[in-house]
């Protein structure tokens, strides 16, 4: 029998940017806060003295473990799934802070286009242009409305950057001024701006300086030390959620965080949330925490598996296409990322110098900010050049057609060290009505409760937006004047890699709840008291890192919560029926 | 060392052969170290007084095989590292680097166990295909462990009840068997150019064994091979930096706020987490 306990204001599911965001501003507005993390507690100093490639880039140390449960995966519907057994091909956040603590700090917002596609794309280009089968509509808030929210984030977060030329109207600077440049970053911002692109030094959630934002934490200045995507941060400048809001909350005596508990239910009556059930990992004792609004903000995976396992709302069919829970599933995949190697034979670059998101990037072959008219495919993608700071293990390439293996390669890989530039495109992936989630029929996790099922198939507009990318890429690096140049290869099909924590979907938001789940508070439709917040929200996935507006939309939806427990209750938005698909 | 008087004496071919060619062997302190462990006592290390005392002001290293039991198949596993990472005019190769060791311990490690990982069944037998193919396979259908599933080449799906360690064991196994086969010899005492064809037809996945595609075994190889070869020095490979030194990598560094914008190539003397812990 589970336990049960003393009934709050608000238990909020998960402690990333998402879980961390609505936990300070309803504990800082007076609610008594439970929130809830299955992984376990975690400070600045487990991340001192731990600069350790193998341990956090190979073995994957802060990320989740597989041991209980994972995701099965399939291309075709007519396919059986399988488990994606090995945690290096399944990256997804746990311990305090969630997957906010090893992230890279790469910002960008999304694009006016974003929130309008259907009908700015049909406005342009007409209805012909969408092809049948691709779920695209209007989010239910435009870019202007989400400006405000996407302000607020980059304040607490302390972001560093410069506005992107091509980028949509701010309202305000960004807090920081950008990072510093490194000769391989300016090598590409000059190189594209002589072939007539509109480079800029890119935002990153590292500090470029010391930074106290407006709930009082302070960030120190980053040291480019490198060991940061991956990583948590020992220096505390990296702009995560245990630098940020995780002590926000605490500091009102509001918010109760308990680490070790996995949530297994949202337990509900009568179409009202009452409250989730979870489990302590360590006891395995079971508890209920009674509350007036329950928060999933457990990551795209969890809020999607928790909704089905607690048999709320309806699972999308992919046959009938009806059904709102699980549709719209997308995100960044082995189609994404392509682009360009260069090799220099006369040049070489401190490449192991560098931070999470340090880069040169450019919007010229984004969103719709080119013609598409003779295009087979509709959106675009970024163009980045990154400075991770490469590790030993890490940095070995060598051109195309060396051997991977023995003296050329050993000669090779150590002469091309630090020779070796990437350029990427990072391209938009569309929603499909075959790309969904469902609960797997075969595979359960360590309570028997089934799997998450994601069925999710490369489309021809995945492969021609990527192979546009590559070219473009290319045009880059030859004007940097790379010696060699590899153009990456196109895959054939989705390869069950999910290692990069772009996923979202399943719990999308819009106007009409015949085909969107939550609206623009991101409180679902179906169940008043529920909020589903995090990339679960997004209904498709735009061209860049999806952090930003993640953060944005959480601050949008604690203000709902705020607003739904002041007006005790009601549905915070009107639901409109649209043509929309 | 009376049992088995056959592998022995073909370790001991092996640690001879090694021994004229490569003198940083010995060097490297491996057979001080105990690459092949008590059989050379009578062989090789007829350790005077005088060597025994001036060891004792020496760093020790003390590894040994704590995964392998058998020295045949660490030989044969030192072998095929060598030949992915050989000594040659840059610098040490994978033997002298400690690669083999880094290996041994990552098999006994909970990531050689697959402790981080989703094991519980059913496992389908798995057939690759070239391009993948759509499959029409009734919707529910439940998997068992008979059922023949089609997966995408290149596939990042792993698909066994084999765990890492396991895997090792298995594909040493069918290196020396196909050794055999090929050459009528064992893989250590192959010429080198030998043992590279052996790798290449694991790398190309032609030879099968239990069920998982020898291209898989070969990938682990390298890129476990690799990992030792560049890993932090405290995980039993890259010894003393010295692969850190040929690539020019510096470790772990605390800041390098100071030097980002700098144009001129930066070679540092390198450091370990072993510094920078402040040990
Ligand atoms: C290596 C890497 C680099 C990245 N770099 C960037 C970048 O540069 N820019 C960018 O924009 N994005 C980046 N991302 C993506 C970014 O990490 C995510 O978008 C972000 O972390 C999502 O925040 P979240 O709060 O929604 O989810 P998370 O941070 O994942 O938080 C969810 C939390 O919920 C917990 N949880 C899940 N299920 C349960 C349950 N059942 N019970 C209790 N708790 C549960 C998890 O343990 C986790 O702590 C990167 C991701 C990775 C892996
Ligand atoms: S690069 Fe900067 S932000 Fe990243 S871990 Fe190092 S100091 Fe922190």
């Amino acid at each position: 029998m589970a336990k049960k306990l003393d009934k709050v204001d608000v238990v909020v599911v998960g402690s990333g940017w998402a879980g961390g965001i609505v936990s300070a501003e309803l504990s800082k507005a007076g609610y008594q806060v439970v929130m809830l993390e299955r992984g376990k507690d975690q400070t600045r100093s487990d991340f001192i003295g731990v600069k350790d490639e193998l341990r956090y880039t190979n073995r994957h140390e802060m990320i989740e473990k597989l041991t209980g449960d994972t995701i099965t995966s399939r291309v075709s519907i007519g396919d059986a799934a399988l488990p994606v057994r090995l945690q290096k091909d399944m990256n997804t956040g746990t311990d305090l802070g969630g997957g906010s603590m090893h992230w890279a700090g790469s910002v960008y917002r999304w694009r006016s286009y974003d929130f309008e596609i259907r009908s700015k794309t049909i406005e342009r280009y007409g209805e012909g242009k969408i092809p049948e089968g691709m779920q695209i509509r209007d989010w239910g808030i435009t870019y202007d409305e989400l400006e405000p929210y996407y302000a607020k984030w980059e304040q607490t977060a302390g972001i560093s950057g410069e506005p992107d030329p091509l980028g949509d109207k701010r309202s305000n600077e960004y807090p920081n001024p950008p990072m510093l440049a490194s000769p391989a970053i300016k090598l590409f911002k000059e190189s594209a701006k002589e072939i007539g692109l509109h480079p800029y030094q890119m935002a990153s959630g590292n500090m470029s300086q010391t930074y106290t934002n407006p709930d009082g934490e302070t960030l120190n200045q980053c040291m480019f030390c490198s060991f940061c995507t991956m990583y948590g941060c020992d220096f505390g400048s990296k702009s995560d959620p245990l630098a940020t809001v995780i002590p926000t909350a605490r500091k009102t005596g509001n918010c109760e965080i308990r680490t070790n508990s996995l949530v297994r239910r949202v337990i509900h009556k009568d179409g009202k949330a009452t409250g989730v059930l979870y489990t302590d990992t360590r006891t395995g004792q079971e508890f209920e925490q009674p509350a007036d609004v329950v928060v999933l903000a457990a990551f795209t995976f969890s809020n999607n598996r928790l909704l089905m396992l607690s048999d709320i709302g309806e699972i999308y069919n992919p046959e009938t296409r009806k059904g709102t829970i699980g549709r719209n599933f997308t995100g960044q995949f082995n189609s994404t990322f392509l682009g360009a190697t260069g090799f220099f034979n006369d040049k070489k670059f401190n490449y192991y110098m560098g931070a999470g998101g340090l880069g040169g990037a450019l919007s010229d072959y984004d969103a719709d900010l080119f013609d598409h008219t003779d295009l087979d495919f509709i959106h675009g993608g970024g163009i980045e050049l990154r400075q991770y700071g490469d590790g030993a293990i890490k940095n070995n390439f060598v051109p195309k057609g060396t051997p991977t293996w023995g003296e050329e390669f050993k000669e090779k890989s150590l002469f091309y060290a630090f020779r070796t530039l990437t350029v990427w495109y990072s391209a938009a992936v569309m929603p499909w009505w075959h790309n969904y989630m469902d609960l797997d029929p075969t595979y359960k996790d360590e309570f028997g409760d089934p799997l998450l099922r994601i069925t999710n198939k490369l489309t021809e507009q995945d492969k021609n937006i990527a192979k546009f990318g590559i070219e473009k890429c290319t045009e880059i690096v030859e004007a940097m004047g790379a010696d060699i140049i590899d153009q990456d290869e196109l895959p054939d099909q989705f390869n069950h890699g999910y290692d990069g924590m772009h996923y979202i979907g399943g719990v999308a938001m819009g106007e009409d709840p015949e085909t969107s789940a939550v609206n623009n508070y991101l409180q679902l439709w179906e169940m008043e008291n529920l909020f589903v917040v995090g990339g679960s929200a997004l209904p498709h996935f735009s061209s860049h890192h999806p952090t930003p507006t993640i953060g944005a939309l959480s601050y949008r939806a604690a203000e709902g919560i705020e607003k739904y427990l002041k007006e005790k209750g009601g549905l915070l938005t009107k639901p409109k029926s649209s043509v929309n698909a | 060392m009376t049992n088995n008087k056959n592998s022995n004496q073909d370790t001991q071919d092996l640690s001879r052969r090694k021994f004229l060619k490569s003198g940083g062997l010995v060097a490297g302190g491996l057979l001080g170290g105990s690459l092949f462990g008590g059989l050379l006592t009578s062989q090789f290390q007829k350790g005077t007084k005088e060597e025994t005392a001036s060891q004792a002001n020496k760093p020790v290293s003390f590894d040994a095989r704590t995964f392998f039991s058998r020295n045949e198949d660490f030989a044969l596993l030192s072998a095929a590292t060598e030949r992915i990472f050989p000594e040659n005019a840059n610098g040490m190769g994978a033997i002298e680097l400690g690669v083999p060791y880094f290996i041994d311990r990552q098999c006994a490690s909970n990531w050689g166990r697959n402790g981080n990982d989703y094991m519980h069944g059913p496992f389908p037998s798995v057939v690759k295909t070239d391009v993948y193919q759509e499959e029409n396979r009734p919707k529910d259908e439940v998997i068992t462990s008979s059922t023949v599933v089609k997966l995408p080449a290149d596939t990042a799906n792993y698909q066994t009840k084999m765990t890492r360690g396991t895997f090792f064991l298995e594909g040493l196994n069918a290196m020396e068997k196909t050794s055999q086969d090929k050459f009528g010899e064992r893989f250590v005492n192959l010429e080198p150019e030998q043992q590279d064809e052996i790798l290449s037809m694991f790398e190309k996945g032609e030879v099968k064994f239990s069920g998982v595609d020898s291209s898989d075994f070969f990938s682990l190889l390298r890129q476990t091979t690799i990992e030792g070869v560049y890993a932090d020095p405290v995980y039993g490979g890259n010894r003393n930096m010295e692969a850190w030194r040929m690539k020019g990598y510096p470790g772990p560094i605390m800041s390098f706020l100071d030097k980002i914008e700098e144009e001129e190539f930066i070679v540092m003397e390198p450091s370990s987490l072993r510094n920078y812990q402040g040990l």
